[in-house]
């Protein structure tokens, strides 16, 4: 592999690890503090999608907004879902064990692609690159890299820093990590465990389908989408540590790094690769590389 | 008074004959086993479609018979397969079968129909083993081979001068015979496929290997990606620049119902595919009319298949006057047909898969437009079928 | 044995005895395939309800049994299945082993998360690699004999299915009521006081999860020969995740409770997706079991083998539901 092929590759594994942190983060978080396995977190990645598909004609038509009108609108939308959302279903699941919150979101998965049947159908759609995007990069004789997938790990990045702000500068953030390390201490403190628990969630949620909807334009928008991208993602935290924002950062680069360069030099084990790093992880760090809260 | 005690009497009269003459021959139990959820769904829904369209044509009844349906969900899931046809074959009876899209799905189903005899017309699925060494009287095919696309499209890229070409599709049964059929006819036209690449099946992120592909630099790059993926790719492809200097050609699912989502990244794309847009033929201006006027939505390869697949029943019904049991006559009158189908007329081989011509297509617009014919009158090889 | 677990075989014995009289052949084809999943149930039971592990992939000892049974007997006809169930056992059982031994390493979620790993690993072994036959699976051609007899007709199929699972069902009723058994439960209530008592938790743990392997790998064995075709969807963690749901929907803790949740759940989807009740929105299937997961996991904790109890405690007033299950007794 020459240099600017090389090159090349490492931008495709930060992008694609960047997308994927954007869903693990919320995934981790919620698994963190609220200690809810939450495998439906792959649906509200393709909702995310789905709203952008849905969202971008209407925007368009009725104030003439592009694509940053239409991240806003969808990321608003999204955190309401996510808070009734938590309100109606989730909040019934804090209580109970692992292997029931894996059973009753595995059901509402289900439940999920279902309504996105009924309500949208089945058919593969495509979401429209903004034009002041659509350049390209001239890397090699042959090669371009797309200006939009450098906007998408840019806002990734973005929003990357804008939790570490959140998270480690902010009070809110130190309730947060305070209530991933231990629940019931910060509520006998007198937080408002309720409200910091939905709007924790809502905002998992929302960044989910913000991932989605950035990512739209790119791999367009079908059924079944969510699913990829869930199992990969609790590899992720598993592997990053449960509750750890750094750790599902770090750990998303790796795998992103190990899937791209797995596909281009060992095709067929590829797949297997991810998971036996996973593994090798926890036999050492059996609690993932970070502690939660960090 | 008198009046509309006469156009009552003429009512019940109207509708009690053709009730008579029904009950002349029981309906015939068509099973449709094919994905209604998923990503195939769309396809799956465009098959049914075109089927019913055919029925409809003949007045809901094929060789005196009615139609009736029943559907089950495949999900594109093999390892349901089995179970499901089971259904349809053991509880509810149907005495036909049609289906499916996936070619996993297809081969269980292939197998239980060969222990059990039914008649199974599949409108899609192009597993080369299914006409291969799993062929028997009662298994036809209206679609393709996986490889007749691909061997279509080599034929061009080798005539039209391309020396070396790279491949690039899933890891598949299908995939993996489209990219034989294509390097079959490129390298016998003096082509010599450099790379042949695959992304594990059903992965759509292809930035790691179009990255390949721009360090090598082939004349050409032969593709095969159906769906969602397909959309995908060809905006990968494109967005990656690759497009203005290594032309990229496949069989036609890869802009088939994907073109409104591929947009401009599919634009002056060369496929090949036993259909295509404006081919301008009375038969299938008539068919696509009908087919818009019904469902309000452009037909496409999918909804042409499943339409013959029901022409396909026609014939041997026919033949056999609705003796669906008669499997020898049905297979007789099917081996010496031609159908009249939208896509041009085709005959059926000896192991009953098509031989059609397949069109060369261009991408214009949001159509995939004919510009010529890419390999005429191609039979599938049917390597390992042992039936006379 | 207690008389409610012998009425329960009883009654059991009967109506699996019954159908091959009386039933269609679908109903017979039905059965034996839902009996598969019971004996898949059932290995799943032993890790989850006795030991208090919750493995997350246990579809992968079953699809390495169903894969063993195709790539060993390939060019044969009539291979002997005296030879043949055991060697896919075995094979199914190893993989266990070494998954066993080092996802035991771990605990809770993370326990959860490796063993997925592990059976992610298997699935994309044999999608992506030439062991299997990749995504579209590989046919079966041969049809196993039992000694050199035939049982490869719906009946006799059906009859040697049928005593897989009670050979199964009694081999682990033995286990759980033996010393090894009740360790194995000590283990569930509490690791801690049991290694305190002196008892080697990890070694009990890993013969639960190789024991508990083997069987899938049985049920695995029994699907291939059934249907005569296999493919790496047999090892997908959605497999894994519907067999967890079957144990939890029949019952936590009790044999029978795998059972009842095998046939529930099949006669669940049979419902959901039957034309003739919901006309054409059966094709959306899927959102009837979803809400039915959601809602069985919600009100009913202790699964359809706990309704009685349920029953008696929310609607008749009657004692605590601890006590009664204490009375029941495991199994």
């Amino acid at each position: 592999m020459d240099l600017s092929t090389f090159f090349i590759q490492i931008l495709n594994s930060v992008q694609y690890g960047l997308l994927l942190f954007l869903v693990a983060a919320g995934l981790t978080l919620i698994f963190g503090i609220m200690g809810v396995i939450n495998l439906a977190h792959g649906s509200f990645y393709m909702m995310g999608s789905y709203l952008a598909f849905a969202l971008s004609p209407i925007v368009a038509d009725s104030f003439g907004g592009g694509l940053i009108s239409t991240l806003i609108i969808g990321v608003l939308i999204a955190l309401v879902l996510g808070y009734i959302l938590e309100w109606l279903f989730y909040s019934y699941l804090y209580e109970r064990d692992h292997l029931q919150q894996v059973l009753m979101t595995y059901g509402l998965i289900l439940v999920i692609e279902e309504i996105r049947s009924i309500l949208v159908g089945d058919d593969v759609h495509g979401v429209p690159i903004p034009d002041w995007l659509s350049a390209s990069i001239q890397l090699s004789e042959v090669m371009n890299y797309p200006v939009y997938r450098l906007f998408i790990s840019g806002v990734c990045i973005i929003l990357a820093i804008a939790m570490f702000f959140v998270l480690t500068k902010t009070k809110l953030g130190m309730m947060i990590r305070a209530g991933s390390v231990n629940r019931e201490m910060i509520q006998s403190l007198g937080v408002n465990i309720q409200l910091l628990y939905r709007l924790v969630f809502a905002t998992g949620i929302a960044i989910a389908a913000f991932a989605g909807m950035v990512a739209a334009p790119v791999s367009s928008v079908y059924p079944g989408m969510g699913q990829g991208v869930l199992i990969i993602c609790f590899v992720i935290v598993v592997i990053g540590g449960i509750g750890s924002i750094r750790g599902a950062f770090i750990a998303s680069l790796l795998i992103g790094f190990i899937d791209t360069f797995g596909k281009v030099l060992l095709p067929e084990v590829a797949g297997v690769l991810v998971y036996i790093f996973m593994a090798i992880i926890l036999l050492y760090k059996p609690s993932g590389l970070f502690k939660a809260g960090s | 008074m008198k009046k509309v005690y006469l156009s009552l009497v003429l009512a019940t009269f109207a509708l009690e004959t053709p009730l008579a003459i029904a009950q002349n021959q029981p309906p015939l139990k068509v099973g449709m086993m094919l994905p209604y959820s998923g990503t195939f769904a769309a396809l799956g829904n465009a098959i049914d479609n075109g089927f019913q369209l055919f029925v409809k044509e003949q007045g809901g009844k094929i060789a005196g018979r009615e139609i009736t349906y029943v559907r089950v969900d495949d999900e594109s899931e093999p390892s349901k397969a089995t179970d499901n046809i089971n259904k349809l074959i053991k509880r509810d009876n149907v005495d036909v079968v049609i289906g499916t899209v996936h070619s996993g799905v297809a081969m269980a189903m292939a197998k239980v129909v060969n222990e059990t005899g039914t008649t199974l017309i599949i409108p899609n699925a192009g597993a080369d083993v299914i006409t291969g060494p799993m062929c028997s009287k009662n298994i036809f095919r209206s679609s393709y081979t996986n490889g007749q696309p691909g061997y279509a499209m080599g034929e061009v890229a080798a005539k039209k001068g391309y020396k070396n070409a790279m491949t690039l599709t899933w890891k598949y049964v299908a995939g993996e015979e489209s990219v034989k059929g294509f390097k079959e006819s490129f390298e016998k036209g003096g082509g010599k496929v450099t790379k042949e690449l695959t992304l594990p099946f059903p992965g759509v992120e292809f930035q790691a290997l179009l990255t390949e592909v721009a360090a090598a630099k082939p004349d050409v790059v032969y593709s095969f990606f159906a769906g969602a993926a397909a959309v995908k790719f060809v905006k990968d492809y494109a967005a990656a620049g690759l497009n203005k200097t290594i032309p990229l050609v496949g069989p036609g699912f890869l802009t088939d119902g994907t073109l409104e989502a591929q947009g401009e990244s599919a634009q002056g794309m060369l496929t090949a595919l036993n259909y295509g847009d404006n081919l301008n033929t009375k038969r299938d201006n008539e068919f696509r009319l009908a087919y818009v006027k019904q469902y309000r939505l452009q037909p496409d390869v999918y909804a042409v298949q499943g339409y013959d697949a029901g022409q396909m029943l026609a014939v041997g019904l026919n033949a056999t006057k609705g003796d669906i049991t008669k499997k020898d006559d049905f297979a007789k009158a099917l081996r010496v047909a031609k159908i009249d189908s939208p896509r041009g007329p085709f005959t059926i081989s000896r192991a009953h898969n098509p031989i059609q011509d397949f069109y060369l297509r261009q991408v214009v617009g949001k159509e995939n437009k004919v510009i010529g014919i890419a390999s005429k009158s191609l039979a599938d090889p049917a390597r390992g079928c042992n039936m006379q | 044995m207690k008389k409610s677990q012998l009425v329960f075989l009883v009654i059991l014995l009967f109506s699996l005895l019954v159908i091959p009289f009386w039933g269609s052949e679908y109903a017979l084809d039905w059965t034996t395939k839902t009996m598969i999943y019971g004996i898949f149930a059932l290995s799943l039971e032993l890790l989850v309800g006795t030991t208090g592990l919750i493995c997350f992939g246990q579809a992968a000892f079953f699809g390495i049994g169903a894969y063993a049974v195709v790539k060993i007997s390939a060019n044969q006809t009539t291979p002997e299945t005296m030879y043949l169930l055991p060697i896919s056992i075995l094979m199914a059982g190893l993989y266990a082993l070494f998954v066993g031994a080092l996802s035991l390493r771990t605990k809770g979620v993370y326990f959860i998360m490796v063993t997925l790993a592990f059976a992610q690993m298997a699935y994309y072994v044999i999608h992506d690699t030439p062991i299997g036959g990749g995504t579209d699976g590989i046919y079966l051609y041969s049809k196993p004999t039992l000694l050199n007899w035939p049982i490869s007709s719906s009946i006799t199929f059906y009859l040697f299915t049928l005593s897989c699972l009670i050979l199964v069902l009694g081999f682990l009723g033995l286990i759980t009521h033996s010393r090894f058994g009740r360790a194995l439960s000590g283990i569930r209530i509490n690791e801690v006081r049991m290694r305190a008592i002196g008892f080697e938790t990890y070694n009990y743990k890993l013969c639960a999860f190789v024991i508990s392997g083997m069987i899938a790998g049985l049920a695995g064995y029994l699907f291939a020969v059934k249907d005569g075709y296999v493919n790496p969807e047999l090892l997908s963690w959605h497999l894994s995740g519907s067999v967890l749901i079957m144990i939890i929907l029949g019952g936590l803790g009790h044999l029978r409770g795998a059972l009842i949740g095998a046939f529930s759940f099949a006669l669940l989807e049979e419902f959901f997706r039957s034309e003739f009740i919901f006309g054409s929105f059966a094709k959306h299937w899927h959102l009837g079991l979803g809400i039915s997961i959601i809602l069985c996991v919600a009100l009913l904790p202790r699964g359809l083998f706990g309704m009685p109890a349920l029953i008696q405690t929310k609607f008749l007033g009657a004692k605590n539901p601890d006590d009664i299950e204490q009375a029941q007794d495991n199994n």
